[in-house]
């Protein structure tokens, strides 16, 4: 497993895999580093802040990330602008990192969308609920960045490539598999990103697979790397290298984020049924934000100004998640029937219709 | 005019789509080199090389996911699903991804997907090889499903169906593939979603699509000798339904016959039978009826003429309406 960075804080210095990475962490500025560190709280702050709201009966359903926000701020953070992710409904942190307002994740959860922002906006996809459908979405766009020419023509600008999130779980569906096929024999642009968060709902990961899964990889024919997916510098580095090997034309790299879902699968089940608090405590200790903090600190890249400035920025993002959710309107019903087709379909517009006038018909009455 | 087959006039309009616009891609098994089990795709591979013409793996939820990722990149993937028996392991991706891509986006999201299905039987094949699925695919929102019967709506309609920004499941009657018939070079003169009356008649209303239209126009030259007129609509379109072509007619007629091979429990003939009965009610001089493949699964190839509507069962059931 690639660390570049012990649960302690303590950077890992050659003399294993993880020196082909160190390269990668070490052309980053301070600045840059300090940014990780943002996006890690604040990100964790607006899980916390959902997962208040859907207590509060503001939000349908909530699907927490905590635990997981290096290995989403580190891979979202390795993308270049021209990458596309194709997220599964996790992933908030990614979200984050390609400037998708947190609102309009929200929204879906609160149940005003079933997705609500323009794919081609942020590169960032809409999410995905039926577990893996999204691999081979990501693997037909990669066809699509072939068919461009957009890959290992050197030009960093113009190469691109594309990054697939799924879970421990997804691996078990059929679409993960026949995605491994179809971008291994295409040779397609596309990073394979498996947050093994080791539950599938209650289900751990030996309910899932047999052998680890960065592994399978080989079997598909390409590559496969397991990392340290609390550690945000690893994460980062293994990352940048898939994504750089996808877009220079190399392929399909499968990169195993292992790390663990502190929460619930979402804030509908009880962890406290299916696992041990032991394990828990244990995945406490690991804690991607307070090792990346202690690093930073003991190497003299943030201090306690830069901390507690993030901490208030943190305070200002609950609050406009928290007002933007309070406020956000439900969609104006009839709209419901609006986006089903591009061409007009005389079905829906006579049902249309029908709904608006039916619902005059109540306003009428009142009157 | 020129007369070409209903398979060749698939190859001949793919051709013209992809000579139309380079983002027009084809996608499925045996497509290639072979030129599909049915040799629709023949010479395009060659024509316009490997990027265009895909042999996929063999995996249909396969094809059909990746055919979403290359239309949200902006191409038009026309993916050819071998037989409609195979189509269930992408069930899925059409019905849940690709139906529904657009109404989740609020409209930001196109999804320009052909889905071509080589739908029904008659060919004495084995089991999967048969079926008539098109009310999976007529129940869910979002996607258009069409089945063409005749070469000139072959040529045209798969033109048509790749043009349109609308995901469409494109069914072709693989017992009429080798049909021939005139196609006019010209632009077509009717849309592919309207239904089209193929015969003019005056007592009762024929509906069918796809290969029993051939069947029903049969029964209705036969009924002609024995002084029945019998009117034959070729629907086209099953989603959505041209129901001002299919009031028309029975409001002239007052009697309308259902034909499909599919299953009638929850078919599309049940669908009909109900919008056409709702809104000419006052028209109808006996119930719609139907006439279709019975409630079971596909029979052996061997039963196949017992379990598929015929012209004697077309006629049947033209008797029974006329006799209300």
């Amino acid at each position: 497993m690639i660390q570049l960075l012990t649960p302690e804080g303590q950077r890992v210095e050659g003399g294993t895999d993880a020196a082909d990475y160190t390269a990668y962490v070490d052309a980053l500025s301070d600045e840059e580093l300090r940014g990780f560190y943002r996006d890690l709280v604040l990100i964790r702050r607006v899980d916390t802040e959902a997962t208040a709201l859907q207590r509060q009966g503001e939000l349908g359903i909530w699907a927490s990330l905590l635990g997981q926000e290096a290995a989403q701020v580190g891979s979202g953070r390795a993308l270049a602008p021209q990458d596309h992710a194709f997220p599964t409904y996790r992933e908030h942190g990614v979200a984050w990192c390609r400037g998708v307002d947190p609102l309009n994740l929200l929204g879906m959860f609160r149940g005003v969308n079933n997705g609500g922002w323009d794919p081609a906006e942020k590169n960032f996809h809409l999410y995905t609920i039926i577990i893996g459908a999204q691999t081979l979405h990501a693997t037909g766009y990669a066809m699509g960045i072939q068919r461009d020419g957009a890959v290992g023509t050197g030009d960093p600008d113009r190469d691109a490539a594309v990054i697939a999130y799924f879970g421990d779980g997804a691996t078990a569906q059929g679409d993960v598999s026949e995605a491994f096929t179809f971008a291994a024999v295409m040779n397609a642009p596309v990073v394979f990103f498996c947050q093994n968060n080791q539950w599938a709902i209650s289900e751990p990961s030996e309910r899932q697979t047999r052998i680890p899964l960065y592994q399978r990889a080989r079997g598909f024919g390409f590559p496969g790397v397991r990392v340290d997916g609390n550690d945000v510098l690893a994460v980062y580095a293994v990352t940048k290298h898939a994504l750089e090997e996808a877009r220079s034309g190399q392929g399909p790299f499968l990169v195993e984020a292992y790390t663990y879902r502190m929460g619930a699968h979402t804030t509908s089940d009880d962890p406290t049924k299916y696992r041990v608090s032991a394990d828990v405590e244990v995945w406490k200790l690991r804690d991607p934000i307070a090792r990346f903090k202690a690093w930073l600190a003991r190497e003299g890249r943030a201090d306690s100004t830069f901390f507690d400035a993030v901490e208030a920025q943190a305070d200002e993002l609950a609050l406009h998640v928290r007002r933007g959710t309070l406020e956000m309107p439900d969609p104006d019903a009839p709209s419901m029937f609006d986006h089903v087709y591009v061409e007009p379909h005389p079905l829906l517009a006579a049902e249309r219709e029908q709904f608006v006038a039916y619902h005059a018909s109540f306003e009428g009455s009142h009157s | 005019m020129t007369q070409l087959t209903i398979a060749k006039a698939l190859t001949n309009g793919l051709r013209a789509a992809m000579e139309k616009d380079p983002k027009v891609v084809l996608m499925g098994e045996d497509i290639g080199k072979l030129g599909g089990v049915f040799r629709v795709t023949e010479g395009l591979q060659k024509d316009f090389g490997e990027e265009r013409v895909i042999d996929t793996p063999l995996a249909e939820a396969g094809i059909v996911g990746t055919a979403v990722g290359l239309a949200l990149r902006g191409y038009r993937p026309v993916v050819e699903i071998q037989f409609d028996g195979f189509v269930y392991p992408a069930f899925d991706h059409i019905v849940s991804q690709v139906a529904k891509m657009r109404a989740r986006s609020l409209g930001t999201v196109a999804m320009p997907i052909v889905i071509r299905i080589p739908v029904g039987g008659g060919i004495g094949a084995v089991e999967h090889h048969s079926e008539s699925n098109e009310a999976y695919f007529t129940h869910t929102a979002g996607l258009k499903v069409v089945c063409v019967s005749n070469p000139e709506d072959a040529y045209w309609g798969i033109q048509q169906a790749i043009a349109t920004d609308d995901p469409v499941v494109f069914y072709e009657p693989k017992r009429r593939y080798w049909d021939k018939g005139e196609v006019g070079i010209d632009a077509p003169t009717r849309g592919l979603w309207s239904a089209a009356v193929a015969r003019e008649g005056t007592d009762c209303t024929v509906v069918a699509y796809g290969p029993m239209v051939k069947t029903c126009l049969q029964a209705a030259q036969a009924a002609a000798e024995e002084g029945r007129s019998l009117e034959v609509v070729d629907l086209r379109s099953l989603s959505p339904l041209d129901l001002d072509t299919l009031c028309a007619s029975v409001e002239k007629t007052g009697r309308m016959v259902v034909v499909h091979e599919a299953s009638t429990s929850g078919g599309l003939g049940a669908e009909i039978a109900a919008a056409v009965t709702q809104r000419s009610f006052h028209h109808l001089e006996a119930p719609v009826l139907r006439v279709g493949g019975y409630n079971l699964p596909y029979p052996p190839s061997r039963l196949e003429e017992d379990f598929l509507p015929d012209l004697d069962r077309v006629l049947d059931g033209v008797d029974r309406a006329l006799a209300f």
